[in-house]
C-alpha cells in the first residue's frame, strides 16, 4: 500500500526557510501567513506498514531534530 | 514508423529547418527522410550543433601553437603545461536554458563543461564563470536570475568537488531578456590519458554509460538557441534539464579509472541533441559507422519514442567504444563506481549511423549527411546605420566631486564587491588553489612539480558595442594583462561568442569584426584559439544584446610560491604605472553611469607596446621585483587604486599625470604595480603606499574603510 | 602512525585529508564497502557530498559496510575525526551528540573563520594551547550545530566543547557558536571547519596541522605507554 510520511522540524528548533517563506509572501501581497515551516514529504509502497514507524526511527527521520507523520 | 501529425510540408519547418534546408536534405539523403530522421537532422542541422552562421568565421581564428596537444573540434582543447601534464579546457554556453529555469540552467552549464573536460581524459580540476545580467537595482527579474544561477553554479561545482576559483559578471539593460550563463572548466591529465572522441574499429562496442535516459531537454537547447525567445517561452519549458552531480562525479571517477586501465577506445560526452550528436561525432570523427539498438538503453520513462530517445538531453551520460575483450574489466569498474553501463551497439566498417528499434530499422542516415552535409551559411554583414543600444539610466551628473564619483563607481554593479557570489562557492577543494578570488587578477593553482597554472575569463560587451573588433581584442589583451599580473606565461585560449540574430546584417557585421579583432590579437601575442562556442540569437523583440565575446586564458607560471597578488603589500613601496596607457572615458564604466550610449572609438591598440608591458610586468611579479600588480580595467586608475588599497589593507599616497583621466579605461594596457623603489626606477612611478587613505594629490582623499564600505555595498542584498 | 581515509560515493575532501595526514604519518583510503579498516591508528571521515546529500547530509552514509568497522573501531577507543560531512555522519551514527542543521542564511558559505581553542588537552587539541586561535576555512550548506539547551549544558561542563567560532566568526548560527565537540570519551571529534585545508603555507594558514599533530602524539604516547 501507499504510504506517506510528513518530516517536519521538531518545535523549537530555529526554521530559516520557514522563515523566508513567511517574509516572501506578503511581498507578493498574501497577507495573513503565520507560522510558516517547511518540512519534507516522503511517498512509498510498503508491504507491511507496521514496519514503518521503525523506518522513520532509523532513516527516513533524525528523531533529535525532526517529528514525523505517518498518513496511509 | 510513426508518422507525424503535420503535413509533410510543415514538419521540417516546426523542427526549425527552412525549405531549402528540407529540400538540401532531400537531395543528399536521396528520399525523404522518417520522422526519427527528421529528428535527429534538424537537430544536428541546428545553429548550436552545426555551427552554420559561424564555422567559416571561426576558420579565422589562430589555432597553432607549440603547447598545443588538442586543438579545436576535440570536447575540449588541451595544452601541454610541462612535467608530463596537459591542461584540457573549454568554455561553453548555457543562455537559453537558464533564461527558461536558472538554477538548473546553471548547474546543467557546468555539468555540460565539466563532462567536455573529462571526456577529453582530464580531471576537471577547477570552474569558472561569466555572467550577464540586466540591472539587479531597477529589475526584479534580473535579481532572481542571479540570484538563482549563482545558487546552480555553486550547487553542481560544490557537490562534485571541483573549485569555482574565478569568474565575471556583468550587469547591463542590455542582457534583460537575455541572461548569460558561460561556464569554463580546466582539467589536468597525463599526456598519456589524453583521448579522442573518434570512434575506430569495426567489431568494437559502443557501450553508454551514466544516468537513464528520459525526456529531459527535447526539443531544448538546440532548438531554443536557433531562435530568438519570443512571447510563450512557457510552452518551452515542460522538458528542463535537471543536473545531478552526485551521479556525475561518480560518472566522472568511474571514466577516469577506465582511461587510467587503458579500457577505452575513444570517449564523448552528450550534450546538445544527446545520442545523436554524440554518435555522430564519434562516427564522422573515426569514419565509421555506428549501430545503435534502443531496446538495450535504460529508460526512465518506459513509452519513449524512438526519436525521444535519440534527441533526449538528460544529464550525466558518456558514450564510450571499447574493444570487446575489454567490456567484461570495463563493466568491473562501472559497477564499483554504482555507474550504469550499458552495450548499446557497436562500430561498423559502413558510413551510416543506423538506429534499431525492436528489431526494425528506424533511422539509418549516413554520417556524412548528419555532419559534412550541414549547410554552411555565409554571413552578410552590413555595419549598423544607426545606434543599436540605447543609453542607460544616467545615475551621475557629471557635477559629483572626483571622491564621490569614485565610491559611485565602487558601488556600482559592474565594480562591487562580488564576496557575495564568490563566498557561495568552494575555491579550495583539491588542495591546489594558491590564489583565491580577490586575491589576484587570475586564479593559481599549483601542479605537482612545484610550478603553477593560471586562469582567468574577460569580456566587455559594452565596448564591443563600441567598436566591436577593438572591443574583442581587447578582451584577450585583458585577459593576458591578468595573467601577467600574477607572472603567468599565455599558453591557449578558449572563447564563447555571445552574439545576437546573425542573419540579421548588423549582428553579421559585428559578428564578423568581433572574430576579426579576437584573431588579430591573438596573432599578436602568439596566443592560440584551442576550442571554444558559439551562441547566437540572444536577442528579444527590443533588439540583440551586446556583443559579448567572453575569452577564458590559460598560463604557467614556474614557482607555484610566486604567484603575484593584487593589493598593496608594504607600507613604503614605490608605486608605478606601467604600460602603454592612453585611456578614455568611450565605453566606460563612468560613461555608462552617465548615461551615455556605448557609441565612439575606442583607444587605439598598439599589440607591441602590449606585448613588452605585459612581459615586463610578468618578469617582475616571477622575481618578485614587483610586490602586487593590477591591471587598469572598469573605473580606470582611480578604481584600481582603491582595489589595490582595499586588498591589501593599506593606503596610499599618489599623484596622477596631468593628462591621465582617473577614470578612462583601456583594457589590457595599463597597470598599477607597486615594489621597492629601485625595483620601480625605470617605470612612471605616481606615488607611495601607507597610511589608511587613499590620497590622490588634488582629487581626493578617502579612507581605505570607506572605500571598502562603497565596494561591499553594492551586491549586498541582492544575491 | 597510520591515518585511515574513509572514501564514500560523493566524497570530495578524500584526497585533501589524505595529503594533509601524509604530513604527519602515513595515510591509506578506505573504501565504503571494504570490512577492513587496515590496521590504521586513526579514521578520518572526510568533507563532502556523500550520496550526494540525499535524504538528510550524512544519513545514507553512516549505513555504508564500512561504518560497522568505524564504530566497533570508536567504542574500542581508536581515534575517529569527522570533517565537516565526516562531522555529520558522526552524528547521524550517533557516534557524537548533536545535529547539524542548514545554515541560518540558507546559502553555503566559504569563508576563513578563526575559532577558539577551548581546551589545549586531548587527542585533537592536545598541541594547541586553550585559547588559542586557528585560522580555518569553512565551506558548507548544512553546518549549524544544534542539540537541546540541557544537552549544550552538559556538554559545555563535561569538556567536549573543543572549539567555538571566534566572536564574528561564526558562520552558520550554531548554537554557542560550537564548531567542533567530541563524545564523552574524547576519541571521536568532529568538527565543521576543514583542517585538511589549513596545512600548506601556500594555500595560506598552517593552523589545521595542529589537529594532526595531537592525533600523531596521542598515538605515539599511547604506543610508548
Amino acid at each position: 500500500m501507499r504510504a506517506r510520511v510528513l518530516v517536519r522540524p521538531k518545535a523549537g528548533i530555529l526554521d530559516p526557510q520557514g522563515q523566508a517563506v513567511e517574509r516572501a509572501l506578503p511581498a507578493l501581497g498574501f497577507e495573513g501567513v503565520r507560522n510558516v515551516h517547511v518540512g519534507r514529504l516522503i511517498e512509498l509502497d510498503v508491504e507491511d506498514p507496521a514496519r514503518l514507524p521503525e523506518m522513520c526511527e532509523r532513516l527516513l527521520t533524525n528523531p533529535l531534530i525532526e517529528d514525523y507523520e505517518i498518513e496511509q | 514508423m510513426s508518422s507525424s501529425t503535420y503535413s509533410l510540408d510543415e514538419r521540417h519547418r516546426q523542427l526549425g529547418l527552412t525549405d531549402e534546408e528540407y529540400a538540401r536534405i532531400l537531395d543528399r539523403l536521396g528520399r525523404a527522410p522518417n520522422d526519427v530522421e527528421l529528428a535527429m537532422l534538424s537537430l544536428m542541422w541546428s545553429e548550436h550543433c552545426g555551427y552554420k552562421h559561424s564555422r567559416r568565421l571561426l576558420r579565422r581564428l589562430p589555432k597553432e601553437g607549440r603547447h598545443v596537444l588538442l586543438g579545436p573540434g576535440e570536447n575540449a582543447g588541451a595544452v601541454d603545461v610541462g612535467g608530463g601534464l596537459a591542461v584540457a579546457f573549454k568554455v561553453e554556453s548555457h543562455n537559453h536554458p537558464s533564461a527558461v529555469e536558472p538554477f538548473q540552467g546553471a548547474a546543467t552549464g557546468v555539468g555540460g563543461i565539466l563532462r567536455d573536460v573529462f571526456a577529453v581524459g582530464a580531471r576537471p580540476i577547477a570552474v569558472l564563470d561569466s555572467l550577464r545580467f540586466g540591472e539587479p537595482s531597477v529589475s526584479e527579474r534580473s535579481r532572481y536570475l542571479l540570484d538563482r544561477a549563482v545558487a546552480g553554479i555553486g550547487h553542481y561545482g560544490n557537490s562534485i568537488g571541483v573549485p569555482t576559483v574565478g569568474g565575471e559578471i556583468y550587469f547591463e539593460p542590455s542582457y534583460e531578456q537575455n541572461c548569460l550563463v558561460n561556464a569554463m572548466c580546466l582539467g589536468l591529465a597525463p599526456h598519456e590519458r589524453l583521448i579522442r572522441s573518434a570512434a575506430a574499429g569495426p567489431g568494437n562496442v559502443v557501450v553508454l554509460l551514466g544516468a537513464l535516459t528520459g525526456r529531459d531537454g527535447i526539443g531544448g537547447a538546440s532548438v531554443l538557441a536557433s531562435a530568438e525567445l519570443g512571447e510563450g517561452d512557457e510552452a518551452k519549458r515542460p522538458s528542463v534539464q535537471i543536473g545531478d552531480p552526485f551521479t556525475e562525479k561518480k560518472l566522472l571517477e568511474c571514466c577516469l579509472e577506465l582511461l587510467d586501465r587503458d579500457l577505452l577506445v575513444s570517449l564523448q560526452d552528450l550534450g546538445a541533441a544527446g545520442l545523436t550528436s554524440a554518435a555522430s561525432e564519434m562516427a564522422g570523427g573515426g569514419g565509421v559507422g555506428l549501430t545503435i539498438d534502443l531496446c538495450q538503453i535504460p529508460l526512465r520513462e518506459a513509452d519513449m519514442e524512438p526519436f525521444e530517445i535519440m534527441v533526449s538531453e538528460s544529464q550525466e551520460r558518456m558514450l564510450c567504444v571499447a574493444r570487446p575483450e575489454c567490456v567484461g574489466a570495463l563493466l568491473d569498474v562501472c559497477e564499483r563506481w554504482e555507474v550504469l553501463a550499458t552495450t548499446i551497439g557497436c562500430v561498423t566498417d559502413g558510413d551510416s549511423l543506423q538506429v534499431l528499434h525492436r528489431g526494425n530499422v528506424v533511422a539509418d542516415v549516413p554520417v556524412r549527411v548528419l555532419i559534412d552535409d550541414c549547410p554552411l551559411y555565409d554571413l552578410q554583414p552590413v555595419p549598423p546605420s544607426s545606434d543599436l543600444y540605447r543609453a542607460s539610466e544616467a545615475v551621475l551628473s557629471g557635477d559629483e566631486s572626483v571622491a564621490d564619483t569614485l565610491l559611485a563607481l565602487l558601488r556600482s554593479s559592474n565594480l562591487a564587491s562580488r564576496r557575495p557570489v564568490f563566498e557561495q562557492y568552494d575555491p579550495i577543494v583539491q588542495s591546489r588553489t594558491v590564489r583565491r578570488p580577490d586575491e589576484a587578477d587570475a586564479a593559481v593553482l599549483m601542479l605537482p612539480n612545484g610550478s603553477a597554472i593560471a586562469v582567468s575569463i574577460d569580456g566587455n560587451g559594452r565596448r564591443v558595442a563600441c567598436d566591436p573588433r577593438r572591443g574583442a581584442a581587447e578582451a584577450v589583451y585583458e585577459c593576458s594583462a591578468n595573467l601577467a599580473c600574477v607572472g603567468a606565461e599565455p599558453l591557449g585560449l578558449t572563447n564563447c561568442l555571445n552574439f545576437g540574430n546573425p542573419e540579421k546584417s548588423h549582428v553579421a557585421w559585428q559578428l564578423t569584426e568581433a572574430v576579426e579583432g579576437l584573431a588579430g590579437a591573438c596573432e599578436a601575442l602568439g596566443v592560440p584559439v584551442v576550442g571554444g562556442n558559439v551562441s547566437l540569437y540572444n536577442e528579444a523583440p527590443t533588439g540583440p544584446i551586446f556583443p559579448t565575446p567572453v575569452v577564458g586564458m590559460v598560463g604557467k607560471l614556474p614557482n607555484a610560491a610566486r604567484p603575484g597578488r593584487m593589493g598593496f603589500a608594504l607600507t613604503g613601496d614605490s608605486i608605478a604605472l606601467v604600460g602603454p596607457f592612453e585611456p578614455s572615458l568611450v565605453g566606460s564604466e563612468l560613461a555608462k553611469l552617465r548615461g551615455e550610449a556605448p557609441v565612439g572609438e575606442l583607444p587605439a591598440i598598439d599589440a607591441g607596446r602590449i606585448r613588452i608591458a605585459h612581459q615586463a610586468v610578468r618578469a617582475r611579479v616571477r622575481s618578485g621585483a614587483f610586490r602586487s600588480a593590477h591591471d587598469v580595467a572598469e573605473g580606470g586608475v582611480a578604481a584600481t587604486l582603491a582595489e589595490c588599497c582595499i586588498a591589501g589593507g593599506l593606503g596610499a599616497t599618489v599623484r596622477l599625470p596631468e593628462w591621465l583621466d582617473p577614470f578612462g579605461e583601456a583594457p589590457g594596457r595599463g597597470f598599477i604595480v607597486s615594489g621597492p623603489a629601485e625595483a620601480l626606477a625605470g617605470f612612471v612611478v605616481i606615488g607611495e603606499v601607507g597610511g589608511e587613505a587613499l590620497r590622490v594629490e588634488g582629487l581626493l582623499d578617502l579612507a581605505v574603510s570607506e572605500l571598502r564600505d562603497a565596494r561591499d555595498s553594492g551586491l549586498a542584498g541582492w544575491v | 602512525m597510520k591515518f585511515g581515509v574513509v572514501r564514500f560515493p560523493g566524497s570530495c575532501d578524500d584526497i585533501d585529508a589524505l595529503q594533509a595526514a601524509r604530513r604527519v604519518g602515513d595515510a591509506v583510503l578506505l573504501w565504503h564497502t571494504d570490512h577492513d579498516l587496515q590496521g590504521v591508528d586513526a579514521v578520518i571521515v572526510p568533507g563532502g557530498f556523500s550520496y550526494g546529500d540525499y535524504l538528510r547530509a550524512g544519513a545514507i552514509a553512516r549505513f555504508a559496510p564500512v561504518m560497522a568497522e568505524v564504530e566497533e573501531f570508536a567504542r574500542s577507543g581508536g581515534l575517529v575525526l569527522g570533517i565537516c560531512n565526516g562531522f555529520q555522519v558522526l552524528c547521524e551514527a550517533g557516534l557524537l551528540p548533536g545535529a547539524l542543521l542548514t545554515n541560518v542564511s540558507l546559502k553555503f558559505v566559504f569563508r576563513q573563520v578563526d575559532v577558539e581553542v577551548v581546551r589545549g588537552l586531548g587527542p585533537f587539541t592536545g598541541a594547541c594551547e586553550a585559547g588559542e586561535r586557528l585560522s580555518i576555512p569553512v565551506k558548507h550548506t548544512t553546518g549549524r550545530f544544534h542539540a537541546p539547551d540541557p544537552e549544550l549544558d552538559r556538554l559545555e561542563a563535561s569538556g567536549q566543547v573543543l572549539l567555538r567560532y571566534a566572536p564574528g566568526h561564526n558562520p552558520n548560527g550554531s548554537l554557542r557558536d560550537i564548531a567542533g565537540v567530541c563524545n564523552e570519551s574524547g576519541n571521536v571529534f568532529g568538527l565543521m571547519p576543514h583542517p585538511e585545508h589549513a596545512v600548506d603555507p601556500l594555500g595560506g594558514s598552517v593552523d589545521g596541522l595542529k589537529i594532526f599533530e595531537s592525533m600523531r602524539a596521542d598515538v605515539e604516547q599511547h604506543v610508548l605507554a
